[in-house]
């Protein structure tokens, strides 16, 4: 497929290695912030093509991952309600909520459904006048256009069976949040392409100079995730820090303003809690004033679930790159994909995932190479 | 769920009425045809490569922009090359 299939050259990958192998004099550790970028780098096996050093944390990017588990707790009291048709992208129904999962409540009767697209739930809605439909909206950046565009049209389309169960987070707060923690030892971001697509990369500025780090733009192929790390790399061994696109083809300066209106008009920026890293200041989205008829929250008086994360549970540390997923004691014994105790080994985007799937075994250093770059 | 990737548009359906909000788009995953809203890239023509996400186009791919980056990346590549073909060369005429 074209710009798929030409960013996966493992020759290239290679001398991009190469390249990187000569300039670099110092160890370096750098976080790649998407969930998509840590699948690509653990499949691929990227990282151990790197330079002995420089060393790759995986950070808190995968929206599956960081859903608190109140509001999971709140999916699954909806889901299993008589009259209620909830909606959800496929990669919720596995995430452990105190009790249960929503696959468990759908073999138990709920009428749970998986779509592609939020615009599915609102066909549903229309195509079901006598249920709640319920739209689970979780995601960053990238997935909050498609939510706030499913909530307009509800409005425009005067449906009342229509709500949303809201938890979408923002990345920029939360990489800030990671920054200002006094053990971060990051000293290079790569930034989430697509995010950046829509939000662009303005407001990544003042971050860099703040905290004086590097932050690259960077897309979801293994070319384009070692031209990141490259580019990263050389503004760390030159002593800069600002903020650079590698991922020209697809994020402007300005992301997407279309996108950006939309998504102004329909939520509000929010104190949002991540599973895991605990509550961020604005950062997450909820329904604005005009549109809080479709807050399921409202609608079915949930309240609030007070809840504990699981103590045996390290995937915080692991999203905050303390410790890496094989070196929580449950990893792949007590938690599996089969059984996840936390979100992180659930949704092939998360870290804990990423390890089991492609290394089981790995205690050792990667021992992938880009034979595996197809 | 973040998974965002490109395909070529195939099609595009005028929405009576003309609200670019409502635009609609086919487009074609290597061989596979899937509807996606073209509400986000107003811009976006048949044959453009757009980057498609949970049923919405969020950006167009800059075909000249790709371009440059992918001729950067040969370069590196190329620079290597020759690296080595040097190298080979000068190993070849070490005499023994
Ligand atoms: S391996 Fe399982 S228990 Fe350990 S941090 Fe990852 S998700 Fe949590």
């Amino acid at each position: 497929m074209k710009y798929l299939d030409e960013y996966r050259d493992g020759e290239l990958a290679q001398r991009l290695a190469q390249e990187l192998r000569r300039i670099t004099t110092r160890p370096w550790t750098l976080m790649e912030v998407c969930g998509g970028q840590t699948h690509a780098i653990v499949k691929f096996g990227l990282d151990a093509l790197l330079p002995e050093g420089v060393r790759l944390i995986h950070g808190p990017g995968c929206p599956v991952c960081v859903t608190p588990l109140e509001i999971i707790d709140q999916a699954l009291v909806l889901a299993a309600r008589p009259g209620v048709l909830f909606a959800s992208f496929g990669d919720m129904l596995r995430v452990p909520g105190s009790t249960t999962d929503l696959l468990s409540v759908k073999a138990q009767g709920g009428d749970v459904r998986i779509v592609y697209s939020p615009l599915d739930a609102v066909r549903l809605a229309e195509q079901n006048p006598d249920r709640e439909v319920v739209f689970f909206g979780v995601g960053f950046e990238t997935t909050a256009p498609a939510t706030a565009m499913a909530v307009f049209q509800a409005e425009q389309k005067g449906l009342k069976n229509f709500s949303l169960l809201v938890s979408h987070v923002l990345v920029p707060p939360a990489i800030e949040a990671l920054m200002a923690s006094p053990d971060c030892r990051v000293q290079g971001f790569l930034a989430a392409g697509h995010v950046c697509a829509v939000v662009g990369y303005e407001e990544y500025v003042p971050l860099a100079a703040k905290y004086r780090v590097p932050i690259v733009v960077t897309g979801f192929e293994p070319l384009d995730i070692l031209h990141g790390i490259l580019m990263t790399v050389k503004q760390l061994e030159e002593g800069r820090c600002e903020v650079e696109n590698q991922y020209v083809r697809a994020v402007k300066r300005e992301g997407n303003l279309p996108a950006q209106d939309l998504v102004r008009r329909v939520f509000s920026v929010v104190p949002r809690k991540w599973r895991g890293l605990g509550e961020i200041p604005q950062s997450g989205l909820g329904l604005a004033a005009k549109y809080a008829p479709f807050d399921a929250e409202k609608k079915f008086g949930l309240g609030t679930i007070r809840v504990e994360e699981p103590a045996d549970c390290l995937s915080g540390r692991v999203l905050q790159g303390q410790i890496r997923p094989h070196e929580c004691p449950a990893f792949g014994t007590r938690c599996t994909p089969e059984h996840p105790l936390g979100a992180t080994m659930v949704s092939s985007e998360g870290a804990c995932a990423a390890y089991y799937r492609y290394r089981r075994h790995s205690h050792e250093q990667p021992a992938a190479t880009t034979a595996a770059v197809s | 769920m973040c998974l965002a990737i490109p395909g070529k548009i195939e099609r595009i359906e005028n929405i009576e009425g003309g609200d670019p909000l409502s635009r609609m788009g086919k487009i074609n995953f290597g061989g596979i045809l899937k509807e996606a809203s073209l509400a986000y890239v107003p811009d976006a023509q048949v044959g453009d490569y757009v980057i498609v996400h949970v049923g919405f186009a969020l950006s167009k791919v800059d075909e000249e922009e790709a371009h440059k980056v992918f001729d950067y990346l040969k370069e590196i590549g190329e620079l290597g090359e020759l690296e080595e073909a040097e190298e080979a060369a000068q190993t070849k005429e070490t005499p023994r």
